[in-house]
């Protein structure tokens, strides 16, 4: 698979690793210092900028990635790159972290999948104490009602 | 009316004085207290909420849903956006407005369906470069996503078609002269009409018909 990763944080750099043993791998991040966290020995390719321009995104190859990962600390940069990658150029598959769940599940009703990670840690803590197996993630996205908006 | 705006910068701030000077309902939208506090001291308590626009909870306490108008404008394209999809994916706002900053990000916001949008950089950029680029056609707007161009050309001693009555010119095919502006005056175009020195000529032009226009309008340029 062609994948593409906006963002090289802790998450985006662990899922550019699990992936670049058998998979091509391209990461986008702003920031120099954050490629640190790829150590010095990883083959993904590496393009400095924002990802929710269009000209970085084709440098990223976005044109043929199978999967574009938005996980920057934005919710809204990740949800406006992922809309590029999707509308615009066709990805078949996007994932977007977004960390406000209410906003998350606005984009979920769009057909998105969005990971919010506080909902699915609470949930798994919450089933590991409770001694639960663990659930699929749609179950980790309820919200308790007291966190309901609408 | 009741609009929404999101974003206290300067030009919240401005709009939202003018808004309130014409007897709207307003509600300025800034997430950093400070400036909250700046805004309130010049407009009024009522008018200011602190908050972040793309919070749902704030939507519903400052009444996204019964708002005639959200339009936001902060310096960030992926806030406006998100703010703009959100009243309309989440609220049902009627009508939204977004300021985009960088002019290359105007095509994802029409994509998502946000169709009204004001770009500052790119209106500016072409007030500027009507002004330093003489004998130039400047388009000044699209219709028929993109596919028709409404441009404009001032006319210089050095445009070929001086002293010719419409009629005697060979426009591209579906080229249309829609006005010309002389002395300040608006005029209708006919075949009667003759071009001057000095006019300013708006035309319909489909886009790959552009450059044979300006071919025809314009002197030639090395």
């Amino acid at each position: 698979m062609n994948v593409v990763i906006f963002g090289c944080g802790r998450t985006g750099a662990t899922l550019a690793l699990h992936l670049a043993p058998n998979h091509s791998v391209t990461i986008i991040e702003q920031n120099p210092e954050a490629l640190r966290r790829l150590g010095y020995k990883h083959n993904c390719r590496v393009v400095l900028g924002s990802g929710i321009d269009e000209d970085i995104l084709e440098r990223a190859g976005i044109e043929k990635a199978d999967v574009f990962f938005a996980v920057t600390r934005g919710d809204n940069t990740n949800l406006m790159s992922a809309q590029v990658a999707h509308l615009k150029y066709k990805v078949a598959k996007v994932c977007i972290r977004v960390a406000d769940p209410n906003r998350a599940e606005a984009y979920r009703g769009l057909g998105y999948f969005c990971i919010t990670p506080s909902s699915l840690m609470a949930g798994m803590m919450r089933d590991w104490v409770l001694e639960e197996p663990f659930a699929p993630i749609d179950v980790y996205n309820i919200l308790p009602k007291e966190l309901e908006v609408q | 009316m009741y609009l929404i705006l999101i974003g206290g910068g300067n030009v919240g701030l401005q709009l939202a004085k003018r808004l309130l000077a014409a007897g709207n309902e307003v509600l300025l939208l800034e997430k950093d207290p400070r400036q909250a506090q700046r805004l309130a001291s010049m407009l009024g308590e009522e008018v200011v909420y602190l908050g972040d626009g793309c919070e749902i909870a704030v939507q519903k306490s400052v009444g996204f849903g019964r708002a005639d108008v959200v339009v936001a404008v902060t310096g960030e394209d992926e806030d406006n956006l998100v703010v703009c999809q959100m009243a309309k994916l989440v609220w049902n706002v009627k009508r939204v407005l977004a300021r985009v900053n960088d002019p290359s990000h105007e095509q994802i916001f029409r994509q998502i369906g946000i169709d009204d949008t004001v770009s500052a950089t790119g209106i500016i950029f072409s007030l500027i470069e009507q002004r330093i680029t003489p004998d130039e056609m400047i388009p000044v707007g699209a219709l028929a996503k993109g596919n028709i161009e409404v441009v404009e050309a001032l006319l210089s001693h050095r445009s070929p078609v001086i002293d010719h009555h419409v009629r005697d010119l060979k426009l591209p095919t579906g080229t249309n002269f829609v006005w010309l502006l002389r002395d300040d005056q608006g005029l209708v175009v006919t075949g009667d009409t003759e071009l001057h020195e000095g006019d300013t000529v708006v035309a319909l032009v489909p886009r790959d018909q552009a450059s044979a226009l300006r071919t025809l309008l314009l002197p030639f340029k090395a």
